[in-house]
């Protein structure tokens, strides 16, 4: 009796691990609102659909943006139209953490090298120093084409103001190393701007688990 | 009065176990220079990564390098104050400035270089601390 006492506990923990068999999908990340609840039509802003209507749920997204990238490219929201792509902020001259974040970043770009529904985007946030030339040359010597992976400058209210839409960081500090304070974090956005996923960029086990997520929202969104 | 005289051959012989199983305790505990390796991943393995590749024609790797021969007297120098020339690692050009780290005393550099010069499969001499020392006088 006992046993089966047992065995059955064994079971019930087992069929709750693995509850359905839906195929995983990643969670929407953000504050949700409800339209005339949460948040009336006027309060709808960039960060929320402003076509929603009363009772509409919504999440956040990826507001318009306009930055040069390596080749002088204008890039905006219409660039990453029908792809997903995976968005950081770095600096040229970044004496921590970036080189690690370039490295895993390489290692995503080399994965879907040949799949052009995703994409890589990264801003700088040194806008005095990394210049189109200089963003071209780091380009180069990183060995990645331009459609592939955007290395993109701006306005710098711009650039650091969408940092916090995709939930990073980024700031001037004059007492961080090389004078900016910023996250390592890599950022997955879907086809609809909404953020869906991210990792750290300098620890490649979390790399991996978030490749696995990019394969999640390219089987959500593109069906295989 | 055989037994008591001093024989080369025999101490020779303890003298290579004891080596040989010196070897067997470095192989199977890690690196060494375990200091060494605290303070490379401290300073140096955000730029030149745990493994020491480098990263594509950016940052040149410590793995395998050349450099680390060629340039044998020039790397105390590097370390602490840092790299501005192009220089020619494995054949190929980096030319992007490398910071230095000040803080470093002549003990730290010495085992951050004998940490690297004994990792990733680098097998160049070690460093004595005297030479370090004598290097970082030199420096330009």
């Amino acid at each position: 009796m006992k046993h089966i006492f047992v065995l059955g506990i064994a079971f019930t923990l087992f069929y709750a691990c693995n509850s359905g068999n839906a195929p995983r999908t990643l969670p929407i990340l953000g504050n949700r609102v409800v339209v005339g609840d949460t948040l009336g039509l006027s309060g709808l802003s960039a960060t929320y659909d402003t076509k929603a209507a009363i009772g509409d749920t919504l999440y956040p997204i990826i507001p318009d943006f306009a930055f040069v990238d390596q080749d002088s490219q204008l890039i905006t929201n219409a660039t990453f139209k029908d792809k997903i792509y995976v968005v950081d902020f770095f600096f040229i001259h970044c004496p921590t953490i970036c080189p690690k974040v370039k490295a895993n970043g390489l290692r995503i770009y080399k994965k879907y090298e040949n799949d052009d529904r995703v994409v890589l985007l990264s801003h700088s946030i040194d806008v005095k120093n990394d210049t189109v030339a200089a963003l071209k040359r780091h380009a180069e010597k990183l060995g990645i084409q331009t459609n592939r992976w955007h290395l993109v400058t701006g306005d710098h209210d711009a650039i650091y103001g969408i940092a916090d839409d995709y939930f990073s960081v980024a700031t001037e500090n004059p007492d961080a190393p090389g004078g900016f304070d910023h996250s390592g974090r890599l950022i997955l956005v879907d086809k609809n701007k909404h953020v869906r996923s991210f990792c750290d960029g300098t620890d490649a086990e979390d790399v991996d688990r978030f490749m696995k997520d990019i394969d999640v929202l390219l089987a959500e969104q593109f069906g295989h | 009065m055989q037994n008591l005289k001093f024989s080369p051959r025999r101490h020779g012989k303890h003298g290579a176990i004891g080596i040989f199983l010196l070897l067997v305790f470095a192989a199977c505990s890690g690196t060494p220079y375990t200091e060494g390796e605290r303070l490379y991943k401290t300073h140096c393995a955000n730029c030149h990564m745990d493994d020491g590749v480098g990263l594509s024609a950016l940052i040149p790797p410590l793995a395998g390098a050349d450099y680390l021969e060629t340039a044998r007297d020039r790397l105390p120098c590097i370390l602490k104050y840092g790299l501005k020339d192009t220089i020619l690692v494995n054949g190929r050009q980096y030319a992007e400035q490398m910071p230095g780290v000040p803080t470093l005393s002549p003990v730290h550099i010495t085992n951050i270089l004998n940490f690297i010069n004994h990792s990733w499969g680098n097998s160049n001499p070690p460093y004595r601390l005297d030479e370090v020392e004598r290097l970082l006088e030199q420096c330009e």
